[in-house]
């Protein structure tokens, strides 16, 4: 059995003013998984990926990538991912090609190579009439498409995507959804977290729901869909996807 | 990471600093030649005839390294602060390095790297401004003193400026230090005067401040007069890198400021 691309064990967070955000997080990820974290808003999936790329510090637990820890060793467990975060945080006075080669210079990727592999992703996201303009006057959805080009430059084999088509019209979401799809076919690992349950239903093999810090459910998509849907769930209203039902029976306050 | 792929980081991180600056130079070069500019004709020209000499030195001469001390301190601070504090506060572009394999080592470096050119750009167009105002003359007694002091007080400034973006939490905090911490220690640390002129008092406050120690071995380089010995002006130098090396190194490791 090949090492997973993520592996998190027994994982706490409490933050300085006190809010515990995980409780004790364990959750593997095998390679060339599509993967989808859900759970509501503060259930603590931003947290689980700050930890995991180094963004937020951890109080307790485990994380390793592709079987590097990311303790004690975090530029090998670093080199894998490439990280699509649920804010925009790019200069937007920089022009999107330098906002990727640069990125790709922090992997210490030289710019002889950085500058057509950026040109090439930017091109291929349909980006490439905006590449030598300010990112300041691209759209929302055009943001979030540099955005995945500057997480690939560096040719992870781990991608991370926190909520990357909020805000995004529907057919941008789709295109995107299908470049990712064409991303995961090449054996690309891929976590997702999103809100759209139904495009989560149809992409992702395996599937954890989080709520409250603590994981409720985890398995393969098939899995924990035929565990926990019936024929007489969500019966009276309104009736979204399979998944949508799911993942409202386990996080629902009632 | 091997250390080609370090070099190239840390090449990406000063490169980009150096764009950023020579994009808005009219805000990070043009600011500092016009005050010394104005420090020149009036403390030089206008009031320097009626004042004489200075340890023996016309006083023109005798401002010119403590005005390019000046621009260096200055530049070299509120680059670093202002750089780091934009990437943290205002578009979190900060979040692209730390997720990079980039060690805190070496982010340290580069972002006080862009710090310390800046500084010697700084002080190095303020220093051709002064030959205008000497009749194209410039005293120089020890080029390699003058270099030495010049990179490390920049070092030193930009390492402070450094902490201030890493403890800031609005743009107020980054403004306030050199407004009211970093001007008073420049001005009273010896550009102007010598600290012999002082009442003995105030040549004792002179020696708390860290400044005097830069200037006097700045000056020294270009006049070969010092108020105190060289040795211990580049011994405060060194020991204040060695602390502020600690401190950062200290604040980038455990995420201070940056991590949750």
């Amino acid at each position: 059995m090949s090492t997973p691309a993520l592996k998190i064990e027994h994982l706490t967070k409490t933050y300085a003013t006190g809010t515990v955000a995980l409780k004790g997080v364990s959750l593997e990820i095998p390679e060339g998984d599509f993967f989808a974290l859900l759970g509501p808003n503060g259930a603590g999936k931003t947290t689980i990926i700050g930890i995991t790329t180094g963004l937020v510090n951890k109080t307790g637990g485990t994380v390793s990538v592709f079987g590097h820890n990311i303790d004690k060793e975090t530029e090998p467990a670093k080199m894998q991912i490439g990280l699509v975060g649920q804010e925009i945080n790019f200069n937007p006075f920089e022009k999107p090609i330098n906002i990727v080669v640069n990125q790709a210079g922090y992997y210490g990727i030289p710019r002889s190579i950085a500058i057509p592999r950026a040109r090439k992703l930017l091109t291929d996201l349909g980006l490439a009439e905006k590449m030598e303009q300010n990112a300041m006057t691209l759209s929302g959805g055009m943001k979030r498409r540099l955005m995945i080009a500057r997480a690939l430059v560096n040719e992870p084999r781990f991608l991370i995507l926190d909520e990357p088509t909020a805000g995004v019209d529907v057919e941008l979401r789709r295109g995107m959804w299908e470049y990712l799809k064409g991303l995961s076919g090449k054996g690309l690992t891929i976590l997702l977290t999103t809100h759209y349950l139904e495009e989560a239903e149809q992409l992702a093999k395996h599937v954890a729901i989080i709520n409250k810090g603590q994981i409720v459910e985890q398995g393969s998509m098939e899995d924990v869909l035929a565990k926990h849907h019936s024929a007489e769930s969500g019966t009276a209203g309104y009736r979204g996807g399979r998944l949508e039902e799911v993942f409202l029976k386990l996080t629902s306050e009632k | 990471m091997d250390t080609y792929q370090l070099w190239i980081s840390f090449y990406t991180m000063l490169r980009k600093d150096i764009v950023r600056m020579f994009r808005i130079w009219v805000q990070t070069f043009l600011p500092s030649v016009i005050t010394a500019c104005l420090y020149f004709a009036i403390f030089g020209t206008i009031l320097g005839s009626r004042i004489g000499d200075m340890q023996g030195v016309n006083y023109m001469t005798f401002v010119i390294p403590g005005l390019v001390m000046l621009a260096i301190v200055t530049n070299a601070y509120s680059n670093t602060s202002f750089t780091f504090f934009q990437s943290k506060f205002f578009f979190r572009g900060i979040d692209e390095i730390l997720v990079s394999p980039t060690p805190p080592w070496l982010l340290i470096a580069g972002f006080i790297s862009g710090g310390v050119v800046r500084g010697i750009l700084v002080g190095t167009l303020v220093l051709l401004v002064s030959i205008f105002f000497t009749g194209l003359h410039l005293a120089i007694h020890n080029i390699l003193i003058i270099f030495g002091f010049a990179v490390l007080t920049a070092l030193v400034f930009s390492l402070a400026g450094l902490v201030n973006g890493v403890y800031a939490k609005s743009l107020d905090a980054i403004n306030i230090v050199p407004t009211f911490v970093l001007t008073p220690l420049v001005y009273l640390g010896g550009v102007f005067y010598s600290v012999h002129s002082l009442p003995q008092l105030a040549q004792y406050v002179t020696y708390i401040n860290p400044v005097f120690y830069l200037i006097n071995g700045f000056r020294y380089g270009f006049l070969g007069i010092a108020d105190i010995a060289i040795w211990m002006s580049l011994s405060v130098l060194l020991g204040m890198i060695v602390v502020l090396v600690g401190i950062n190194w200290y604040l980038i490791r455990t995420g201070m400021g940056l991590k949750q």
